[in-house]
């Protein structure tokens, strides 16, 4: 955490002072320690994402290696772009970050704030909520197939509880929806955006809501809610009980305690855990992969099953590195600011 | 202790409290929903699971149920698991408490911005560096093997490893490593004489979050390892599910199987789980 290492920054820098004059040869030690594994991380990291922008920017589209440049250039991201089925990755995943991160931050905290009176078995509450945190995407994705399947699980747990004979009392039809093998996508807004941006006719795919991806978005929120509820409690253990008893003498209430005072002293919690999840709904794809597939006319279909599936089984190397590459400038855009805050805060 | 337990008393509306303890309570048991659905139909027998009676719990317990077919299948994947996470756990803990001390206690010009531009490995999409990855694998003949899928979990495993140690080595009073020291211990055996003692608390952490990360992998299983009888068992498990000639009490059953190491270690550790999840989430 931020606090530890600002904690002892002034007493490394006193040390460094102290022991300048052997400094070198520890210094060169240290250098020599870390080196394997900066060589290591230089080449799986950046000399890797290099070699795949170049393939990105290359004719290697078959089995047959070929790294000669296209021309022009960047065709390959005009290829991808222009395709339907990655307009519609590119809408997934933003459907998909929205609805989950609202729903896992909501839930998650406001698990938080109920574990944080310290009811009586607070720790099994929050061991329970946890929990999912614990498995593999894949095992969630499996589970949750079966539970959003429309032929049983919540169709037929909605049968069971009598909700559809209900609906038909007050003359309603009954509650049956196809979850994750709806192609529907509701709320359309091409029209719109065709008025407003120039050339967003020429779009292919219908922008909107898959309502597909909704039943994704609430597996991925089981799994991780829990996770924003530990963050949220490990930030609200630090804060003392002075301040809420400050609060409470001047006449504020439970939740407006925690409204006013509470939450937004936890700002930073916040801005870490959005930025976590929403790098997690950038990348997910064992969840989307094992749970949905690509769905019903690319529904439930995201970038990182796009990327898969161009590299490994159709082969096209070019289009789908230009996808990975496209992928990773999305993470960086909101990875690399969180990082230099970080370090700028520590120095 | 006692501010917080006077606190406490001061909330006045006790049935406010009752009320949240009932949500909570609602709550817990639609985040158990699908460990009920997991476990109630991998415990029947291919005779009684069916889509109609998903929900309720199996009439008697056979010899055939589930985890018998789910056993045979991935008993295998499971020990490729195993034979994955163990050393590759081990081995990106250690390289991480090495990177940890250093980048916390010896700092160099510099060496926040290398410290930071490895953690960036942490978060890339690893669709970015596949393509290349599985090249190298092929060239250096680790291709398709479990000491290939180690030497990846261990390597992209240092950004995180280290920024655990780092933090933790980072509370250490300085005046510890400035006795050693004085008394002529240099970088290596100052790590090993002082800094080692007092990281096993560190170690569960970061052991347990490791271990966790790299058993429930699934995007380098199922590019680096083609083979279906040396994949792990989260690959597996996807294999499984998507098979309609296997019974779904055995794909349910498989789901528990594939999900118990890391479900036994966070009921038994939960305690050091959540640790890790704030050391390692939290930035660095």
């Amino acid at each position: 955490m931020t606090t530890a290492s600002t904690d002892s920054t002034p007493a490394v820098r006193t040390a460094s002072v102290e022991t300048r004059r052997w400094r070198l040869s520890e210094t060169m030690q240290t250098v020599l320690l870390l080196l394997p594994s900066i060589v290591a991380l230089a080449i799986f990291v950046y000399v890797f994402i290099s070699f795949t922008f170049w393939v990105s920017l290359s004719n290697w589209r078959t089995l047959k290696v070929d790294l000669s440049l296209r021309e022009p250039l960047f065709a390959t991201y005009g290829e991808l772009f222009a395709m339907a089925r990655w307009q519609a990755d590119l809408r997934n995943t933003f459907v998909f970050t929205v609805f989950f991160i609202a729903f896992a931050v909501t839930l998650g905290l406001t698990l938080a704030v109920m574990l944080d009176r310290h009811l009586a078995g607070h720790h099994v509450f929050r061991n329970i909520f946890l929990f999912p945190y614990a498995l593999s995407f894949v095992v969630t994705g499996v589970v949750w197939r079966w539970i959003f399947n429309p032929e049983t699980g919540l169709n037929l747990l909605f049968e069971l509880l009598g909700m559809n004979h209900l609906l038909a009392q007050i003359g309603m039809g009954p509650l049956r929806p196809g979850w994750i093998t709806d192609p529907t996508v509701v709320a359309q807004v091409n029209g719109i955006l065709a008025a407003v941006l120039p050339g967003a006719e020429s779009w292919q795919v219908r922008w909107g809501i898959p309502l597909a991806m909704i039943p994704v978005a609430i597996a991925a929120t089981w799994q991780l809610s829990g996770f924003v509820m530990a963050l949220y409690l490990g930030g609200m253990a630090t804060i003392s009980d002075e301040v809420r008893e400050a609060a409470r003498i001047d006449g504020a209430g439970e939740f407006q305690i925690y409204h006013r005072v509470i939450i937004p002293m936890l700002r930073p919690v916040t801005i870490s855990v959005v930025v976590i999840l929403l790098h997690v709904s950038l990348k997910i794809f064992d969840l989307v992969y094992t749970m949905a597939g690509v769905g019903p006319g690319f529904a439930t279909d995201v970038p990182a099953i796009f990327v898969f599936e161009q590299m490994f089984k159709a082969t096209r190397y070019n289009l789908g590195s230009a996808a990975a590459i496209i992928m990773l400038v999305l993470v960086a855009l909101v990875i690399v600011p969180y990082l230099a805050s970080t370090l700028k805060e520590e120095s | 202790m006692t501010t917080a337990a006077l606190a406490r008393k001061r909330r006045r509306p006790r049935w406010g409290s009752y009320a949240v303890w009932f949500v909570l309570f609602c709550m817990a048991i639609v985040f158990l929903m699908p460990v009920y659905v997991m476990i109630a139909n991998g415990v029947k027998d291919a005779q009684s699971v069916s889509l109609q009676r998903m929900w309720l719990p199996p009439a008697q317990l056979s010899g055939a149920n589930g985890f018998v077919g789910a056993w045979e299948r991935l008993s295998p994947n499971l020990m490729n698991s195993l034979s994955m996470v163990i050393p590759a756990t081990v081995l990106s803990s250690l390289i991480g408490a090495i990177n940890g001390y250093l980048f916390a206690k010896w700092r160099f010009r510099g060496s926040d911005i290398i410290f930071t531009l490895m953690l960036f490995g942490f978060f890339i999409p690893y669709q970015s560096i596949l393509l290349p990855l599985v090249r190298t694998l092929q060239v250096v003949g680790l291709y398709g093997t479990i000491p290939g899928l180690v030497l990846v979990h261990v390597i992209y495993g240092i950004p995180i490893t280290t920024l655990i140690f780092r933090n933790y080595f980072a509370n250490v009073p300085t005046e510890l490593l400035d006795a050693a020291r004085v008394d002529g211990a240099g970088v290596i055996t100052t790590f090993i004489r002082v800094m080692l003692p007092l990281s096993i608390p560190a170690f569960v952490v970061v052991g347990i979050f490791q271990f966790t990360n790299i058993w429930n992998d699934f995007l380098f299983g199922v590019t680096v390892v083609p083979n279906p009888a040396r994949q792990p068992v989260t690959i597996a498990l996807n294999n499984l599910s998507g098979t309609f000639s296997v019974e779904w009490n055995v794909v349910m059953a498989g789901a528990v199987v594939a999900a118990l190491p890391t479900a036994i270690i966070y009921i038994l550790l939960g305690r050091f789980f959540i640790r890790g999840i704030l050391a390692g989430s939290v930035k660095g």
